[in-house]
């Protein structure tokens, strides 16, 4: 229960899918750990003051993911890394983000080092090896 | 039982010969905690005076809990819980008399609840109502109607001049009554931050008429903005369908659009920009698209430095 997430409203970004995104680079940088346990719905939603609808939504994306696990009554828990997305499918789902970090970084007047290179300091400021080998 | 808890049809009401609410029709989902959004005067506070019976329309139906707004029965008054706006109370009666007071009228009256909420707001229980402050009264309010236990909250605007710890224990209180299975919670605010954490559900008004009413999420999605770069100045906004907000500045312009379609995109494909970009829209920026003057193509910043008033 260790793990602390943090939202803030009035970004871009709506809220279920920042607590998605927490963890999954949580889950990628191994600060969560399979089997891990993450709080209820619930419980979540009154530490984070935000309704049990928006929790569930992020749980749910998280779920058919297969990062995390809600078992009945039990709670929910990191599932084991496994694959399920084929290669092709994960090139055809981050595809259009490199698309979009190049055209945005490229109109902004940096060159192609430059952005390998600011790519390659965000990812190694990530827990090294600590990753899921799924990612 | 009604999927809806609340549901109008063609709800309409005038003051003499102004339009307060036009022709309005609305479904409150059971179970939902839904935003009400509007400008001042756009009709909020008239059509939850409309719901709560307090004020009958001039034409239309609307029906709370399945009963006619204009005739609530006392069972059905008793699983409904109202917060007025600007939080009155009798002022002669204290804490305590209030309790007292308020508990006559209500089965299933939760004196526990009543407590706690009381205590989250530093009300002692002999302080007078007419003697505590803003928040305080906001507060005891609160611990008022959520002592009832109701099926239904209805407040208007309760966070109006609230300091930001008051306006948290009240989004928390908000929270807490959605652990009660199927209670509906329907608000009006100003404060988009404080709807995006707690509300499920938004509607939102503009100059009498309702513009939008759906989940919150399917709200977000459906309004974007781009950005279009023209190789000189940017052309005036055309007619493109769905547009919602325009600006212009230099060689550049931001169109905030609702439900684009191919009939949009061919629109924006035919102004022949030399690049577009789309941007990220918070909850906020979506909204004032929404409640913005559509002819006013400049900001009120922009407009002071053309005329040279601020530099």
């Amino acid at each position: 229960m260790g793990f602390e997430f943090d939202v803030s409203p009035g970004s871009g970004n709506p809220i279920f899918k920042q607590i998605a995104d927490q963890v999954r680079l949580a889950v990628a940088t191994g600060r969560l750990k399979p089997g891990e346990q993450l709080p209820s719905v619930r419980a979540l939603a009154e530490r984070l003051v935000v309704n049990p609808n928006t929790i569930a939504k992020a749980y749910g994306e998280l779920s058919r993911e297969g990062i995390i696990d809600g078992q009945q009554g039990r709670g929910v828990f990191i599932t084991p890394p496994r694959q399920i997305y084929t290669k092709t499918e994960r090139l055809r789902r981050i595809s259009p983000l490199v698309d979009a970090l190049i055209n945005e970084g490229l109109s902004l007047g940096f060159s192609s080092n430059e952005l390998v290179e600011s790519l390659q300091q965000k990812l190694a400021k990530l827990t090294p090896g600590g990753g899921r080998k799924t990612l | 039982m009604s999927q809806y808890v609340i549901e109008t049809s063609r709800l309409t009401r005038y003051f003499g010969p102004k339009c307060a609410v036009d022709q309005l029709s609305l479904q409150v989902p059971r179970g939902s905690v839904f935003a009400l959004l509007g400008r001042n005067g756009s009709g909020k506070t008239t059509l939850i005076c409309m719901l709560m019976g307090l004020l009958w329309p001039t034409r239309g139906s609307a029906n709370v809990l399945g009963d006619d707004c204009r005739r609530i029965q006392p069972a059905t008054r008793g699983r409904i819980a109202y917060v007025a706006e600007g939080h009155p109370l009798i002022d002669w009666m204290r804490v305590s008399d209030l309790e007292a007071f308020q508990k006559s009228f209500y089965p299933n009256w939760d004196g526990g609840v009543f407590r706690t909420v009381v205590e989250q707001f530093d009300l002692a229980s002999n302080a007078r109502a007419s003697a505590i402050s803003r928040g305080q009264r906001a507060g005891l309010s609160l611990a008022i109607a959520l002592a009832t236990r109701p099926e239904l909250l209805v407040m208007d605007d309760p966070a109006m001049g609230l300091d930001p710890v008051a306006r948290r224990t009240l989004l928390e209180a908000m929270i807490l009554l959605t652990r009660d299975a199927g209670h509906t919670i329907f608000f009006s605010s100003h404060i988009l931050d404080d709807v995006e954490r707690v509300a499920d559900h938004v509607a939102i008004l503009d100059r009498s008429v309702l513009r939008v009413s759906c989940p919150v999420d399917t709200f977000r999605a459906r309004v974007n903005r781009l950005t279009l770069t023209f190789a000189g100045l940017a052309p005036p906004a055309p007619n493109i369908p769905g547009l919602l907000e325009v600006r212009r500045e230099g060689n550049e312009l931001r169109l905030t659009l609702a439900n684009s379609s191919a009939e949009t995109e061919r629109a924006i494909a035919s102004l022949g920009a030399i690049s577009m970009r789309e941007s990220v829209l918070t909850l906020e920026d979506a909204v004032i698209a929404y409640l913005g003057d559509r002819s006013r193509q400049v900001s009120l910043l922009e407009k002071t430095r053309e005329a040279g008033v601020i530099q």
